[in-house]
């Protein structure tokens, strides 16, 4: 009599079970590639043992729609074990293999059996329907954890790409690193004008040292947290301009207005400070003697004071 | 009717924009500060809008238009007190009020507006 693949399948996991998990595991462990640096051999035979009473539970019970409620608990189990191995950098390939790797033990299991022609031939389709299924959950689940990863280090990338600086009492600088789209502009210009209400400055140093190029669009962006900053009643500064970009502003025709420019963070900052009616000055000499009487008096103190 | 009051203080005029600013509201001011301006020869306005949570694009343009008035009535403008949201959204409405004059504070406001006059007094009598 034959019987139909999902029963086999049962019949199979639920007879033997030792059997079909010391092979997985010796066709696991023996794969190309094992990253054994990040997976240990009792973790991976836990996983492997799990997966088994989950397959088996669920086989009885499920069909092959994986996506319905008897597989609930598969799939909960895959989605673990699918997000940790995108954390710890496997290649969806390596994740997909755990379920793959299963067939081989499975239809060792069955040619040992002997059954009919047909009640193999249906037991090997309904096997393979269901662990391509799996496997490919696993790497939809993978992929799906490897955006999260992305948008997260975006969002990272984001706050750390954007401090607001006090250079000196009144003065802000703004580094910015990387190219300025309309997200980042919005947290540019949030920061920004937050900062001069907190810290009352009148004067903003805008540094696009960092910034690779600069189009029109790139150029509205900064006119525009200017203007801002402008209706906050800080002054803003652009610097740091290298050749090549000061060349693409002139050959787009981009207009920067009345935008005081400057080449240097140290000119702008030199324009700040004039501004703010402040000078820097080299000390006399006969200051400067004391001074490192002074240091060198306290270092030797220090020294003594050590032995 | 609801107006905005405008204070007088020495030569500045000053005025507080406390409330949700209508469009009625805000032409009734153009009129009043206007018409201030004038009979109180004021040299300079100082408005503070640091109590204003929303603007619109009407009510942008009635700033700009009140500086320009203000401009040929021989008084200098300051606005103050704008609050980062609304600088954010006058920018993306288009509206960078260039003409008028911005401050921090109203303590910064009154400063730029005493050197902006002094530099003016100056210019009035280099060219007299």
């Amino acid at each position: 009599m034959a019987k139909d693949g999902s029963t086999m399948l049962t019949e199979i996991l639920q007879q033997d079970d030792q059997a079909i998990l010391q092979q997985w595991l010796e066709r696991q462990l023996s794969a190309p590639g094992l990253r054994t640096d990040r997976l240990g051999r009792s973790e991976l035979t836990e996983h492997s043992r799990r997966f088994l009473v989950l397959l088996r539970d669920a086989a009885r019970s499920g069909g092959t729609d994986i996506h319905g409620a008897a597989w609930a608990s598969t799939r909960q189990m895959l989605d673990d074990l699918s997000m940790t191995r995108a954390q710890q950098g496997f290649s969806p390939s390596e994740t997909a293999l755990f379920v793959f790797s299963l067939k081989e033990a499975l239809f060792d299991r069955l040619r040992a059996r002997n059954e009919a022609a047909d009640t193999t031939a249906a037991m090997i389709w309904h096997t393979t329907t269901l662990l391509d299924k799996l496997g490919l959950y696993t790497t939809e689940v993978f992929q799906k954890g490897r955006e999260q990863v992305i948008v997260r280090q975006q969002q990272e990338l984001m706050e750390l790409s954007t401090p607001v600086v006090t250079l000196w009492e009144g003065v802000l600088a703004l580094p910015i690193i990387g190219t300025l789209d309309s997200a980042r502009t919005q947290v540019v210009m949030e920061s920004l004008l937050q900062r001069i209400v907190d810290s009352g400055a009148s004067i903003a140093i805008i540094d696009i040292t960092g910034v690779p190029t600069v189009d029109t669009l790139t150029a509205q962006h900064l006119l525009k947290t200017i203007a801002a900053a402008r209706l906050m009643g800080a002054d803003c500064i652009i610097s740091g301009i290298r050749p090549q970009i000061a060349q693409t502003i002139v050959h787009l025709g981009v207009d920067l207005g009345t935008v005081v420019t400057k080449a240097t963070l140290a000119d702008a900052f030199a324009v700040a400070l004039r501004r703010l009616g402040l000078t820097v000055a080299r000390v006399n000499d006969q200051q400067r003697r004391r001074d490192r009487a002074d240091d060198a008096e306290r270092s030797s103190g220090h020294d003594r004071s050590e032995n | 009717m609801e107006r905005i009051p405008i204070l007088k203080m020495g030569d500045y005029l000053l005025v507080t924009i406390q409330v949700d600013m209508h469009d009625r509201l805000a032409m009734t001011l153009q009129d009043d500060l206007t018409a201030r301006i004038v009979s109180a020869r004021a040299k300079g306005v100082l408005i503070d809008i640091s109590a204003l949570e929303m603007v619109d694009s009407f009510m942008g343009r009635m700033l700009g238009d009140i500086a320009g008035m203000s401009r040929v009535l021989d008084a200098e403008t300051v606005v103050v007190g704008m609050r980062p949201a609304v600088a954010i959204t006058l920018v993306e409405l288009g509206l960078s009020l260039t003409g008028v004059h911005t401050a921090l504070n109203v303590e910064r406001g009154m400063q730029l507006l005493r050197s902006r006059i002094d530099a003016r007094g100056r210019e009035d009598a280099g060219t007299a």
